[in-house]
């Protein structure tokens, strides 16, 4: 049975419906419990010995290892690289990065988004 | 008398770049042609210079909108190589991610069309409502779209006891909603003028023309990955596969809202009937020489990735046949003899997706010989030299 206006009722009961967005930025969500945001690195779990798996397994290159001495080297993040996948959290074998809530990393310049933590 | 008229490679009614060519007489549609190659990515080439690891998340972004299917058959074809056997437990978070992605898949669709048949009020809610199962992947994943559930061994992220619930309320009032569409899209005027008797496949041609997926399941072909060659934890669950003997655009429509309600089912059983234990298997970072075909069921039909290892920690080759490029022949049979103003919602029957699809052959125009094959370094001089020559 054919029929036209079939999704009025719809959009009627919808009219009374509470809006389904938020005001961002005066109003805002809470983002999931497993959510990938800024990777957060940990200096005092970090071997800073190891090759960086880090480094090796990150898909995009964001992470670039840089040398504190002849044997040491520390991580430093590009963020303008990274895609938040989380594979560098799940390579380091000392459970030295984590990825935090934070997602809000926009800046005015491309150099600014090195994150080095230290 | 014919007139030709090409549409694209850009064109309002097209969402991404390739080339129709239609030979019309009048506004009937006589013979149509079609140039594919517009959205060349070099994903293929990428994932050889790239790590096992680092090519799932490449795998991921070939398309958006099915992600989790590229991933699984990435993974599982790794994981064939290496004898590796995945966690029961894993493999039912993975099929329950994989069914999810369809159901977003095909309400997606259903906007879509609804869009391109000029009923916006159907496009609004039905996207309106994959938010609940957008909410859903991003519960269980943490993000919304490239959402890196799949790992080589497993999954990475596991389900908690306190997720149960609100998982099984959303499939709930997902189903009810895929109930009230199919109600919408059999009854609605503004839907069935457009969709009915519209794009024409009869279930011979279905066949003849290797149709896969939803388009091919509404000409009446029974073929389902998930059923025909089972993987992951899809021989454990109870379902049917959908068919429908309309062969035309509605048909479509019908059966992918018929398998949101089919999904939904498997969700719940997979949540009630999820196996205790570990998520993940470690797996070597070296694979052993050896090659495989790796299938899957993607929300818009039979996916393939063939992968070749040669012994290290890189893919010798990695080849993707998405299920658009399947469908391409039988969508420009069933666009022969109709009208020109259907052309966009016949062509989005298929749900293409050219960037997934997308390759690059390159030819000798004087002998209509395949060329030879560019090493990296050659390409990148060609590139280097190709961009100084144009600034010039």
């Amino acid at each position: 049975m054919a029929r036209i206006g079939s999704m009025f009722p719809e959009m009627w009961r919808h009219l009374f419906k509470k809006r389904a967005t938020v005001l961002y930025p005066f109003e805002r969500l809470n983002v999931p419990k497993n959510f990938r945001g800024k990777p957060i690195w940990d200096a005092d779990k970090c071997s800073l010995k190891c090759k960086g798996g880090c480094a090796i397994d990150c898909p995009a290159k964001a992470i670039v290892m840089e040398k504190i001495d002849e044997k040491a080297s520390r991580p430093i993040f590009l963020l303008d690289r990274c895609t938040f996948c989380g594979q560098c959290a799940e390579s380091c074998p000392f459970g030295a990065i984590t990825l935090s809530e934070e997602f809000e990393l926009a800046q005015y310049d491309r150099k600014s988004l090195a994150s080095k933590q230290w | 008398m014919s007139v030709s008229i090409p549409i694209g490679p850009q064109h309002p009614a097209l969402k991404e770049p390739t080339r129709l060519m239609l030979t019309l007489d009048g506004e009937k549609i006589v013979d149509i042609d079609m140039r594919l190659g517009y959205n060349h990515r070099g994903i293929e080439k990428g994932a050889e210079l790239g790590s096992y690891i680092q090519n799932i998340y490449l795998t991921e972004r070939i398309c958006g909108i099915c992600n989790v299917a590229h991933t699984t058959t990435y993974c599982q074809g790794v994981e064939e190589l290496l004898g590796l056997e995945v966690p029961k437990r894993g493999l039912f978070i993975r099929t329950l991610l994989c069914e999810l992605n369809r159901i977003h898949s095909h309400l997606l669709w259903l906007g879509v069309a609804g869009h391109e048949v000029g009923f916006d009020t159907l496009f609004m809610y039905s996207w309106r409502d994959r938010e609940i199962v957008m909410d859903l992947i991003e519960l269980i994943s943490g993000n919304r779209v490239n959402i890196a559930i799949n790992a080589i061994g497993g999954v990475r992220r596991d389900i908690s006891d306190d997720m149960r619930p609100q998982i099984l309320q959303s499939i709930s009032q997902l189903e009810a909603r895929a109930q009230y569409y199919l109600e919408v899209a059999s009854t609605e005027v503004t839907f069935l003028r457009r969709t009915q008797g519209v794009g024409k496949l009869p279930k011979e041609k279905a066949i003849e023309l290797c149709a896969v997926g939803p388009f091919a399941r509404a000409s009446g072909v029974e073929y389902d990955v998930r059923k025909d060659d089972p993987f992951a934890a899809y021989p454990y669950l109870d379902f049917k596969v959908i068919t429908s003997d309309r062969c035309d655009v509605l048909g479509t429509a019908i059966v992918r809202v018929l398998e949101i309600m089919e999904s939904c089912k498997m969700c719940r059983q997979i949540i009630e009937e999820l196996p205790p234990g570990e998520i993940k298997a470690k797996a070597p970072r070296k694979v052993p020489p050896g090659e495989v075909v790796s299938k899957n069921e993607a929300p818009r039909g039979e996916l393939i990735h063939y992968i070749r290892s040669n012994g290290t920690d890189r893919p010798e080759r990695l080849k993707v046949r998405t299920p658009t490029l399947a469908d391409i022949p039988s969508v420009l049979y069933s666009l022969r003899g109709g009208y020109i103003a259907d052309v966009p919602i016949v062509f989005a029957a298929i749900d293409p997706c050219m960037a997934c699809m997308d390759r690059v052959i390159l030819l000798d125009s004087d002998s209509g010989k395949t060329k030879r094959m560019m090493t990296w370094e050659e390409l990148r001089e060609y590139g280097i030299g190709w961009y100084a020559n144009k600034k010039g």
